[in-house]
């Protein structure tokens, strides 16, 4: 295979700045970023609140043209191309479209449409997408009465009505409950075990870990970092962490009497990471310097850390 | 031509489809609408008010019953406000970053297929109320059979006219209190003052050249003396100029904002 087959997305430079054409005080929210994502791949985009991750995602959707850069999507171009490129994606945006209108299995139905799809093929489709994402038993009902969860099920649902290649999601499990969340990844790696593309952001870090093979990581519209996820800890942080949480009249003290503990120290609102390659070793020392934190915790680096080593704050600020 | 070619393609008419598909649910109240309207101006109208009128035997009026003269322009200046209230609101609510455009945008669709999808259901919808008007109107012999058919059409061109514009400037809305001056501000004014319930000849004349510019008076005048027989070629002329204008910007305008305001 040459490499425009495998590659499905392909951006380069590619640049997204709001506000008028010319106009001086335009914000740039992508700010020329290169990455490819290759087929059969689930490529993630994480990032803090207004890294650039919608922008990117809706200039890739072909609903948002590029400012400057090139951006190659199943191999057409995504500004002149835009109609070809979305007949085979299938698209979760961060804010769902759903249609309060028209009840469960109606949303899937009419959405089929505007891909030109027969009735036939659609009540076809829409039975088995429905059990795929459990909602069987909601199909006739108005959409009104889903829950979130359920919500996000019927996007995902309808996302892939046209057999999608690509799928697009924008925080798909943003604001659901672990159970929620554990069903989408299911179902989210099933889609990928039958060779469906997958480009997701998140600002999970449990959930890049788990459904992403590759992912970037984003900052203020730049990407910081691009690797598997066990490659950029690796890259980027020590085996450990230890969390320190102290009272609050204590912390500034403490924290200046762990100084010089660790290779690394991050200083959260909450708490005191402290970065190691043992962290037992550590926390002895901790103690021996007469520090007396509520709570300590030893675990293992996780994105998380990266996303901290890379950007100086927490994901979840 | 190529506008036209477009118009016709496929994409357009899957939105039309979407909206036809909703509209399976309010048909029926909607027919009743349509039907029940014209009854009530008829009624209140023709027994009411037109017999007070009548006893005046105004010349303004040219012989017509004042019934027969008001009808065409009530539903020249009624389709306006349904094409302005169907073009304006649903515009702007399926333009919201989760209305129905945002995910007809996210499938093969154009913002031009939306569009002209959504305009070609106004476009059917106007053509029910004509002609479930006119028929009324028919019952109640107040139009002539054989220009009844004119009338829709003239009816059909005034909802085009007033939803193309509409809709370019609906879809920029992002607060429902804009609409709501819109309509008041200027759909009202139109209502009352193009010469809908009186000849404008009747105005000073300075108010007159006000309403010889606007848009409804001519889409009321070419209904009016399309209805009653008395149209000349040279008006019919202007009034469909002036209309076609109105269309071709509006499409012009709406190809735009709709461009712009979908793909952000
Ligand atoms: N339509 C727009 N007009 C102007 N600025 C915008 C627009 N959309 C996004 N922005 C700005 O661009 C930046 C990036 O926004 P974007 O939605 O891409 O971030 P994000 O990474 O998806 O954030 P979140 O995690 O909150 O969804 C933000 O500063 C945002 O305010
Ligand atoms: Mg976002």
């Amino acid at each position: 295979m040459t490499d425009s087959s495998t590659v499905l997305i392909d951006a380069r430079g590619l640049t997204k700045v709001y506000g008028k054409p010319g106009d001086k005080a335009g914000f740039t929210a992508v700010d020329g970023i290169d990455f490819q994502v290759r087929r059969g791949e689930a490529f993630g985009v994480l990032g803090a609140n207004g890294a650039g991750k919608s922008s990117t995602m809706r200039m890739i959707a072909c609903v948002s043209p590029a400012t400057a850069g090139s951006l190659r999507i199943l191999g057409y171009d995504s500004g002149a191309d835009g109609a070809k490129i979305r007949a085979r994606l299938g698209v979760v945006p961060q804010d769902d479209t759903i249609d309060t209108e028209l009840t469960v299995r109606e949303n899937l139905l009419i959405y089929g449409r505007y891909f030109g799809l027969s009735w036939k093929v659609l009540r076809e489709r829409s039975t088995r997408l429905l059990e795929f994402t459990r909602l069987s038993e909601k199909a006739e009902d108005a959409v009104a009465t889903l829950s979130g969860g359920m919500r996000r099920r019927l996007t995902i649902a309808r996302a892939l009505i046209n057999e999608p290649e690509i799928v697009l999601l924008d925080e798909p499990t943003t604001g659901l409950d672990p159970q929620a969340r554990h069903l989408l990844w299911e179902r989210l790696f099933q889609l990928k075990q039958e060779g469906v593309t997958l480009l997701l952001t998140t600002h999970y870090m449990d959930e890049a870990e788990q459904l992403c093979d590759r992912l970037v990581v984003m900052d203020a519209g730049k990407i910081v970092a691009e690797g598997a996820p066990a490659e950029l800890i690796a890259r980027y942080t020590l085996r450990e962490v230890l969390e320190l949480r102290f009272a609050p009249g204590e912390r500034q003290i403490m924290t200046d009497k762990c100084r010089g503990l660790a290779e690394r120290m991050e200083e959260l609102p909450d708490r005191l990471l402290l970065s190691t390659d043992n962290g037992e070793e550590t926390l002895s020392a901790v103690h021996r310097q007469g520090v007396q934190p509520l709570t300590a915790l030893v675990r293992r680096s996780s994105l998380e850390d990266v996303f901290l080593t890379l950007t100086g704050r927490s994901l979840l600020d | 031509m190529h506008t036209l070619a477009r118009a016709f393609s496929a994409p357009a008419f899957r939105e039309l489809g979407y909206w036809l598909f909703r509209y399976r649910r309010t048909w029926r109240g909607s027919i009743v609408i349509s039907i029940g309207n014209p009854l009530l101006f008829l009624t209140a109208l023709g027994l009411g008010l037109g017999t007070l009128v009548d006893r005046e035997n105004s010349a303004y009026l040219h012989g017509h019953s004042y019934l027969t003269f008001i009808l065409p322009g009530i539903l020249i200046a009624g389709v306006m406000q349904i094409a302005f209230l169907e073009a304006s609101g649903p515009v702007m609510q399926s333009a919201l970053p989760r209305g129905s455009y945002r995910a007809a945008a996210s499938t093969p669709l154009e913002p031009t297929g939306i569009l002209y999808g959504h305009l070609m259901y106004w476009t059917l919808r106007a053509t029910q109320n004509a002609v479930l008007f006119t028929c009324v109107s028919l019952l109640f012999g107040t139009v002539d059979p054989a220009r009844a058919p004119l009338l829709v059409l003239v009816a059909v061109l005034v909802a085009i006219a007033f939803a193309a514009p509409a809709a370019a400037w609906a879809v920029t809305v992002t607060r429902p209190s804009q609409i709501n001056v819109m309509f008041r501000f200027v759909v009202l004014p139109l209502y009352m003052f193009s010469g809908t319930f009186f000849p404008i000849e009747q105005l000073p004349v300075s108010l007159q050249w006000v309403a010889w510019a606007t848009p409804l008076w001519h889409g009321v005048d070419l209904g009016r003396t399309v209805a009653l027989g008395t149209a000349t070629p040279y008006g019919v002329l202007i009034h469909i100029g002036y209309l076609s204008v109105m269309v071709a910007v509006g499409l012009y305008l709406a190809r735009r904002t709709y461009r712009r305001k979908l793909y952000v």
